[in-house]
């Protein structure tokens, strides 16, 4: 039995052993502190075990043999299942969002949406050929972060990492960041800009991005 | 080794007492350094004060160059990559593309001894010496292989972790998005390069090395490049946001987390 071990057996049970360490400390931790504050209700394992899904998904699509169009519609659904998309709509936005009515916020929600799993699930055919894995996920402020490391064809594996919340009232990641580069901030520069460009009018930003 | 309070002082070459501890005359070359270092007046030691954020007093200026930036990018470089880019085999490229890495690490080694970091000093020039040799001049790569894989660096590097700030964003003509620092250490590295002693004089051969690794790698990252420059609504906004993140990213100046704002807060 000793023998037949192969070496994900190994790599599991040594991660188990932290994962344990680590809950056995925030159980106590979260003990300690369930008298004065609510216990954290997304834990660093589902987090990791979020994007596990999310990146288990989109390699199953690169490995699938589909056509590249076909592989686009999955990347846009991967990542409009996993993402938590109003909050990106709302960054990305920026100061804009508060002066913005209730209903123009849901629309441009919308329209934002579409726009941005097009744009990102182009960024995944990157991916066809290559290969994610989770290697780390760790608590930063008032959310996760898990880390990935992406290995393509023909370059070094490069540092992936996915920030995940359950602020929404569901687990879904609201971040990406690529070697230091992030998603959010690069995604407000881009409507902030955009929205300068039509001249500060909502709904020709609901346009523009419904035609992007 | 540092201690905050010295990080904020701009210091006279005379009182400080950090460069007192450097070796002193290892080179002509250092001496020059730290006189540009000192001209520059940012100087401390240890790594700089985090600067989060976008500094950019010569926007006006550096929009000019960007514009002519894409010009060039959209008349000549994208046009030549996309060609030479369908015509040469993967091979060939990935040849030129390890032979002009070769040939920057014995820069890299040199600002690896200005850091201190003897050990990537070792590796870099251990990549160096396997990659010269069984890798044919470098034009293979067995270093990697061989879990050699080394790591680039330069003197913008080497500034940081003096201690020197990082300045404004400045967009360069030809060479794209940077900052002062590293403007400044590009101009150094170019100075410090031994392999303007190693190669014959007025060969060239690592101007073009570099000019054929940059056409393959634009040739490479085709799409992503493509999005930025022509699909942004900003391109220069957007490229100046991604070279700063990833160059901070990379020196472990700040982490990402300063880069944007917690989308639940409030």
């Amino acid at each position: 039995m000793r023998n037949d071990m192969k070496s994900s057996d190994i790599k599991t049970d040594s991660l188990m052993l932290t994962r344990r360490s680590f809950g056995a400390g925030l159980a106590a931790g979260t003990g300690f502190l369930a008298f004065a504050l609510p216990v954290r209700a997304l834990t660093v394992d589902q987090a990791r075990g979020l994007i596990d899904r999310a990146i288990s998904e989109v390699n199953a699509t690169i490995s699938s043999g589909k056509s590249e169009q076909q592989m686009f519609g999955d990347f846009e659904r991967i990542f409009a299942t996993y993402a938590d998309v109003a909050a990106i709509a709302r960054s990305a936005l920026g100061t804009a969002a508060k002066t913005t009515s209730a209903a123009q916020m849901a629309e441009f929600t919308q329209a934002y949406q579409g726009y941005i799993s097009r744009k990102y699930g182009r960024r995944f055919r990157e991916f066809i050929g290559g290969k994610i894995e989770v290697v780390d996920a760790k608590p930063i402020k008032t959310y996760y972060e898990v880390i990935s490391t992406a290995t393509l064809e023909g370059q070094s594996p490069f540092d992936l990492r996915w920030h995940v919340s359950d602020k929404s009232g569901k687990q879904l990641f609201f971040n990406i960041i690529i070697e230091g580069i992030n998603m959010l901030a690069s995604e407000r520069t881009e409507v902030g800009a955009l929205l300068d460009a039509n001249g500060g009018d909502m709904t020709k930003l609901i346009a523009a991005l419904k035609s992007a | 080794m540092v201690i905050a309070r010295d990080m904020r002082t701009n210091l006279t070459m005379k009182s400080d007492p950090c460069t007192q501890r450097r070796p002193r005359k290892t080179a002509a070359t250092l001496a020059l350094s730290l006189g540009i270092v000192a001209f520059v007046g940012l100087t401390a030691c240890g790594p700089a004060i985090p600067t989060p954020g976008i500094s950019d007093p010569r926007e006006a200026q550096n929009r000019q160059f960007h514009k002519f930036n894409l010009a060039v990018d959209k008349n000549v470089v994208r046009p030549l990559a996309n060609s030479t880019g369908k015509i040469i085999p993967p091979e060939v490229k990935q040849g030129v593309v390890n032979f002009a890495d070769n040939l920057s690490l014995p820069g890299s080694v040199v600002n690896n001894i200005l850091q201190l970091r003897f050990g990537m000093a070792l590796e870099n020039t251990t990549r160096f010496a396997i990659n010269s040799t069984v890798g044919i001049g470098g034009v293979f790569d067995p270093a990697t292989a061989a879990g050699v894989i080394g790591k680039p660096t330069d003197f913008g590097e080497t500034m940081y972790r003096w201690g020197v700030r990082e300045g404004y964003y400045v967009e360069l003509p030809l060479l794209g998005p940077s900052t002062d620092r590293d403007a400044l250490g590009k101009v150094v590295d170019y100075v410090l390069d031994p392999m303007r002693l190693i190669l014959p004089p007025n060969s060239r051969i690592s101007l073009f090395a570099q000019l054929g690794s940059k056409l393959s790698d634009r040739s490479k990252y085709s799409e992503t490049v493509d999005s930025i420059l022509y699909d942004s609504a900003d391109s220069y906004a957007q490229a100046r946001l991604l070279y700063l993140d990833n160059r901070r990213f990379n020196l472990g100046e700040v982490p990402a987390e300063s880069s944007f704002e917690d989308p639940y807060a409030e």
